[in-house]
């Protein structure tokens, strides 16, 4: 247990213990609707469902917890470009490659100076602070 | 059954017991059984106006709607699940009569047979295990010692962002992590630039090295998440890792690098738990959530067979 407290706020007995019965009505809803959703036996119905019909809120749900692979094979990959479910993130993601990028690019050049002024001023690394 | 009548299907057991008094389903309709050839289907009546392909196009989206039939559904497999093994069923499963239900017992007999006898005296728990990132760890818990402060050799070497671990991590470190691969010539970089030679480089090595060493505490933690999945099926009977749930279905800000389910013997809950506890920790924060119906191994197998080799 003094193991797992070490790692974070987060102590998993306690947590073993409250959510314990996940069964009952308390449980996590994203860990309802993953289980009702998205496991069970499947079986077609009288009544079709079409996923694909159900444009808004479930697929985003699903796409939530559902494999993306499964979604892609369903031909489903708006998301990727949906504002609703990536918010900026996948902006924020792109323009952190591209910042990423240009980062170390920018560290090679100037490390490359900083061990060129090294070599002319070897002193300078053991006055330290 | 009047025209407009549909049956709602949340389970598949065997045909014994009763079902829980006053159980009510989806809109709180009353819940009973349906008995074929030794099995049972656990269903409700509901109005096929609300329960139709059009009517559930609408509902589906709404996430109260959703919420409230998810969470009556759910109620109905899990007191029922307490009872006798159950076969929970994906949610708005709808026929329109129950001729149609019996139709399905008969027809998927064997098959429903098999996963009953699969899925008798066992439970699923779910275990997630989150990557506990080094922001979290920069405001520790409470009591808890904070390695940041320890001196450590060589200072400049360990960028501020990265050494918030615990010192019982460095020696699997190496392995997981290589976390300063570069360590000679960022020590001497960042020696240089302390000494006002080159403060930008200085600064350059330590975010190159902070975000480095965020890629090697998520290396860790996919890598422990692993580990746990091997230990914890070393006691379940089966296990299935389910994709990572988004941190907003989470709830948790860190990265899930596990979302294992596991079923496992009624005698073997105890032994289960201790193993979670055993396993968290180490670069990973573990939840335990259970114990469930056994919804990620109700998977009918075509040929009726049970899908896994473990039939007994």
């Amino acid at each position: 247990m003094s193991a797992s407290t070490r790692s974070g706020p987060y102590v998993p007995g306690a947590s073993a213990q409250s959510s314990y019965g996940g069964g009952r009505d308390s449980a996590n809803l994203g860990d309802i609707l993953e289980r009702v959703l998205d496991r069970g036996v499947v079986i077609a119905g009288d009544i079709q469902v079409n996923l694909l019909d159900i444009e808004l809120l479930t697929i985003k749900l699903r796409l939530l917890i559902a494999s993306v692979d499964t979604a892609r094979e369903m031909g489903i990959d708006w998301w990727e470009h949906d504002p609703w479910l990536t918010g900026e993130t996948q902006q924020l993601a792109k323009q952190n490659r591209k910042l990423r990028r240009r980062i170390a690019a920018l560290e090679e050049i100037v490390a490359t100076r900083a061990e060129g002024v090294r070599a002319h001023e070897p002193e300078a690394v053991e006055r330290g602070r | 059954m009047a025209a407009d009548q549909g049956v709602y299907l949340y389970a598949v057991t065997r045909d014994e017991g009763e079902e829980p008094d006053g159980l009510e389903g989806v809109v709180g309709a009353p819940v009973g059984r349906l008995a074929h050839r030794g099995l049972a289907a656990v269903l409700s009546p509901v109005s096929l106006r609300e329960f139709g392909e059009e009517a559930l196009r609408r509902s589906m989206e709404d996430l109260a709607w959703l919420e409230e039939t998810a969470r009556a559904h759910h109620r109905v497999v899990e007191a029922v699940a307490r009872l006798r093994p159950a076969a929970p069923v994906r949610l708005v499963t709808v026929y329109t009569g129950e001729a149609q239900v019996r139709e399905l017992l008969d027809e998927r007999h064997d098959a429903f047979d098999a996963v009953l006898r699969r899925l008798s005296g066992r439970w699923e728990w779910g275990v997630k295990a989150y990557a506990v990132p080094a922001a979290a760890e920069q405001h520790p818990a409470s009591a808890e010692q904070h390695p940041t402060e320890r001196p450590t050799e060589r200072p400049t070497e360990r960028p501020t962002e990265r050494p918030a671990e615990d010192p019982a991590e460095r020696p699997a470190e190496g392995s997981a992590g290589r976390p300063v691969e570069r360590s000679g010539r960022a020590a001497a970089g960042a020696g240089a630039g302390s000494g006002g030679g080159a403060p930008g480089a200085a600064y350059l090595n330590r975010r190159r090295a902070a975000l480095r060493g965020r890629e090697a505490d998520w290396r860790r933690a996919a890598e422990h998440a692993q580990a746990v999945h091997e230990a914890l099926m070393g006691v379940a009977v089966d296990g299935r890792r389910h994709r990572a749930q988004d941190p907003q279905l989470s709830g948790r800000r860190e990265q899930m690098v596990l979302n294992g389910a596991y079923l496992v013997d009624e005698g073997r809950a105890a032994e289960f738990t201790r193993v979670v506890e055993e396993v968290a920790g180490r670069g990973v924060a573990v939840e335990l959530v259970g114990p469930w119906a056994p919804y990620s191994f109700a998977a009918l197998d075509h040929d009726g067979e049970a899908a896994c080799g473990d039939g007994s």
